[in-house]
């Protein structure tokens, strides 16, 4: 199915969010995940099943100010 | 200092963006003496692994750090990305930005009480970056805050304390708030003056980062918040619109 990952119409064949982030390659990275605007906790991420279209960020530390 | 409940060393609180090279960061932190340090969450993809080199970069400053929203405009992306640098970050403190005018940067303060409150209830110790505005400051408290980090400038351009009075009066009216000016300061004489005036701390990134010599700057922020906070606490003269002369005018010489 076709979702949207960082801004990008992405294609996995995940099920759910954690599935999404093996198979785009997050593996063990430090990452955050919000899937449509709302903020998934890395515990959760097995039991959040994704629908086509959904957006889902994955965010890291970065420099701020 | 205390800052929800912290004792920190240093009243000077510095970013981690915009510098020429991670080494030119870690020395002008090691210079400053900050112990706090401003990040922030960004997309990462795959394979990436940015974010992991840039946290053993922070987790070697061996200061605390304080994750922003910086670039949110609504209350659900703040809240959000607030949830997701506490787990990424593994703190409750959050520096939070709800921007409300894309030209200066100003907060939105209806954005930014409301999403204070949803985040201070769900037990984040929310640092607001807000105005000098002393009813919104009052909100702020009101939603849970117990620091606040009012403005000298908008954020980047180096203009200083563009309003004195509106400063001046905020400090006043609640003496018992830790507060943090934040944004708006280029020079050591600026975060100096914050400081005499009664200001808990002050945080900057770029006049640090932009600097021709960021480490030099860095300690010139350090020695000038230390000789601010230095006048603050040693009560200073009242100034004077006519001359008194400081030597004494008994027993000179009569040479007329």
């Amino acid at each position: 199915m076709k979702i949207m990952v960082n801004g990008a119409a992405t294609e996995v064949r995940a099920g759910t969010l954690a599935q999404a982030l093996d198979e785009l390659g997050y593996g063990e990275a430090k990452v955050a995940t919000a899937v449509n605007e709302s903020f998934v906790s890395t515990a959760a991420r097995g039991q959040t099943a994704l629908e086509p279209g959904d957006r889902v960020e994955i965010v890291a530390p970065r420099q701020g100010g | 200092m205390r800052l929800y409940g912290t004792d920190i060393a240093s009243r000077l609180m510095l970013g981690t963006a915009q510098y020429p090279s991670p080494a030119v960061l870690a020395e002008a932190f090691r210079r400053s003496g900050a112990g706090i340090a401003t990040v922030s969450v960004r997309r990462e993809a795959g394979g990436e692994r940015a974010g992991a080199a840039f946290w053993d970069l922070v987790r070697g400053l061996g200061v605390r750090v304080l994750p922003n929203t910086a670039g949110c405009h609504s209350v659900r992306e703040a809240v959000t990305t607030a949830q997701m640098a506490r787990e990424l970050f593994d703190t409750p403190w959050i520096k939070l930005e709800v921007i409300g005018h894309a030209d200066t940067l100003q907060p939105d303060p209806f954005g930014l009480v409301e999403t204070a409150r949803i985040l201070a209830d769900d037990g984040f110790q929310v640092f607001p970056y807000t105005t000098e505005d002393v009813v919104l400051a009052g909100r702020l408290l009101d939603a849970g805050c117990e620091v606040l980090m009012p403005w000298g400038a908008p954020i980047g351009t180096g203009l200083g304390l563009t309003n004195l009075y509106g400063l001046r009066t905020l400090r006043a009216q609640f003496p018992g708030v830790p507060m943090v000016v934040d944004a708006g300061l280029g020079l050591p004489s600026q975060a100096a003056m914050a400081m005499e005036l009664g200001y808990d701390a002050v945080l900057l990134n770029t006049a640090v980062a932009k600097a021709g010599d960021p480490a030099a700057m860095a300690e010139g922020f350090a020695r000038a918040v230390e000789a601010g906070r230095l006048a603050f606490a040693a009560d200073p003269m009242e100034p004077r619109d006519m001359a008194a002369p400081s030597t004494p005018v008994l027993g000179q010489a009569f040479l007329e």
